[in-house]
């Protein structure tokens, strides 16, 4: 199951760029979150600042506290324990080229040391079957890499390579940016589906998508949180003028 | 990203449902000024305006819908689009109980005139203050304006109500009258959804502007009135 994640104070730096300024917000649990705003408005580092990924950067540093279910992932718990704990997916699929279908899905299992081969292929189908991509591929598992697959496939593999280690939360940078509108359609189901199991967060451009997939929406602009309410709310009448001019299109 | 050619799309849409609203203004006019002085060609005017009115209706959602599938818009923009249609749909139907009251004066043209007790004049001009008020929120975006058209609406329908006793009555106690009395009553019952629609327009101009939705205040309190009720715990048993 998901997990609340409760931010607080959270600052961000690349060098001496202050790219994120005291963000305060609850992301509740088994929900999707969508998080808006214009390039380099800072919700892709908001969301690398969810999984430790922020700080493997030689020149970042984060300040702050993220609290997820009980723990503070700054202060309780490793970064491979986090990342263990918090899925990502990125704009551009990025299966490994030359696995296989299934030994993309249990690479994540198989670097934690799992060998275990029986339970190894039930994770493996039931990570496909909750990526909608297990009928398309279940009889070429071991035959084709994850590379032969379409991209809308291989986006599909790499969620379900991120929840064959069973994390809580689910972070998506841009999930479908890169995709057709089928595929993009078939990912925004699987969102649908997927939140009543883990905590979705995720960042895209396409408002209309935000709109469809998430309950909640925060609106960042220049490194800080502006908004964050219902989606209802934020897409039908915010509460903040620069929400309002980024999301009709008035804005710069 | 200021979407130079959608806001423009806003503008022309405005502009055009203003120059609807104008007809519709003018169909309500004209059908008072045919009742006051009996003419004819008034009417003739009147059932012009209202087709004129109706190729606009069609047009003007035609738009609407466009910029919907087209542009997608949020927020106050998509608020806007939905107040216009609906607004486009409010003045759609004072075209109608314009061309209603013309009919009803066609309908008098061969009786004698009589002093019925009812200010049809007088009622005409509050419901055709409210449309008028109701558009100037419109045209500046002024949700408080808005607001005054709805305090409006009871004095026409009171007047509406006062009209229908007195002419009831007139039907009742001077048969021969009746005819006369009928048609009085229907040009109230139309001025009253005059007035009707342009409170609907205020509304909706209320919507667009502050996102507020005022529709239905009595039977919402009573809803939440119930709900709250179902809510309250239980008395304890003695």
């Amino acid at each position: 199951m998901g997990v609340g994640i409760e931010v607080t104070n959270l600052n961000a730096w690349y060098g001496s760029n202050h790219t994120l300024q005291d963000i305060n917000l609850n992301i509740p649990a088994n929900h999707a979150t969508a998080l808006i705003g214009p390039s380099g408005c800072g919700k892709s580092t908001f969301v690398r600042c969810l999984n430790r990924m922020h700080e493997t950067n030689p020149i970042a540093r984060v300040t702050g506290s993220v609290r997820m279910g009980d723990i503070d992932i700054y202060e309780d718990v490793k970064p491979v324990e986090i990342r263990r704990r918090v899925g990502m997916v990125f704009q551009r699929p990025n299966p490994f080229p030359t696995m296989s279908i299934y030994d993309n899905v249990a690479a994540g299992l198989k670097l934690n040391g799992y060998t275990n081969h029986k339970s190894l292929d039930e994770i493996v189908e039931k990570s496909l079957k909750n990526s909608a991509l297990w009928e398309e591929v279940k009889d070429d598992l071991k035959k084709k890499s994850g590379a032969s697959l379409s991209g809308g496939q291989q986006q599909r593999l790499c969620i379900a390579r991120a929840l064959a280690v069973d994390p809580e939360v689910l972070l998506m940078d841009e999930p479908a940016s890169a995709l057709d509108p089928v595929s993009t359609s078939k990912i925004e189901d699987l969102i649908f589906q997927l939140k009543s199991q883990y905590t979705i967060v995720i960042v895209t451009h396409n408002m209309q998508q935000a709109a469809r997939v998430a309950e909640k929406t925060g609106f960042f602009l220049n490194g800080r949180m502006v908004e964050f309410d219902s989606t209802h709310k934020i897409f039908t009448n915010p509460s903040d003028k620069r929400t309002e001019d980024y999301i009709t299109g008035r804005f710069g | 990203m200021t979407r130079i050619r959608f806001q423009q799309s806003l503008e022309d849409l405005k502009e055009n449902l203003l120059v609807m609203a104008g007809l519709a203004e003018q169909a309500i006019q004209r059908a008072i000024e045919a009742y006051r002085v009996r003419d004819l060609s008034i009417c003739d005017l009147v059932s012009r305006s209202e087709l004129a009115i109706n190729r606009m209706e069609r047009d003007i959602d035609q738009a609407a819908l466009d910029l919907l599938a087209m542009e997608q818009p949020m927020a106050v923009d998509l608020r806007f689009i939905l107040s216009v249609i609906k607004i486009n749909a409010d003045l759609e139907r004072v075209g109608d109980a314009a061309k209603n009251i013309s009919e009803r004066v066609r309908h008098m043209e061969n009786m004698g005139a009589v002093d019925l007790p009812v200010d049809i004049p007088r009622m005409a001009s509050l419901a055709e203050d409210m449309v008028r008020k109701s558009l100037q929120a419109f045209i500046e975006a002024d949700a408080e304006m808005a607001r005054t058209v709805l305090t409006m609406d009871e004095a026409v329908d009171q007047m509406n109500r006062t009209a229908y006793k007195s002419l009831t009555k007139v039907m009742e106690e001077q048969g021969h009258l009746a005819p006369q009395a009928l048609n009085a009553l229907m040009i109230c019952r139309a001025l009253e959804r005059v007035g009707d629609h342009a409170t609907n327009i205020a509304e909706d101009v209320i919507f667009w502007v502050q996102g507020d939705d005022v529709r239905h205040p009595k039977a919402v309190a009573k809803l939440q009135a119930a709900a709250e009720k179902a809510a309250a715990p239980a008395p304890a048993q003695k």
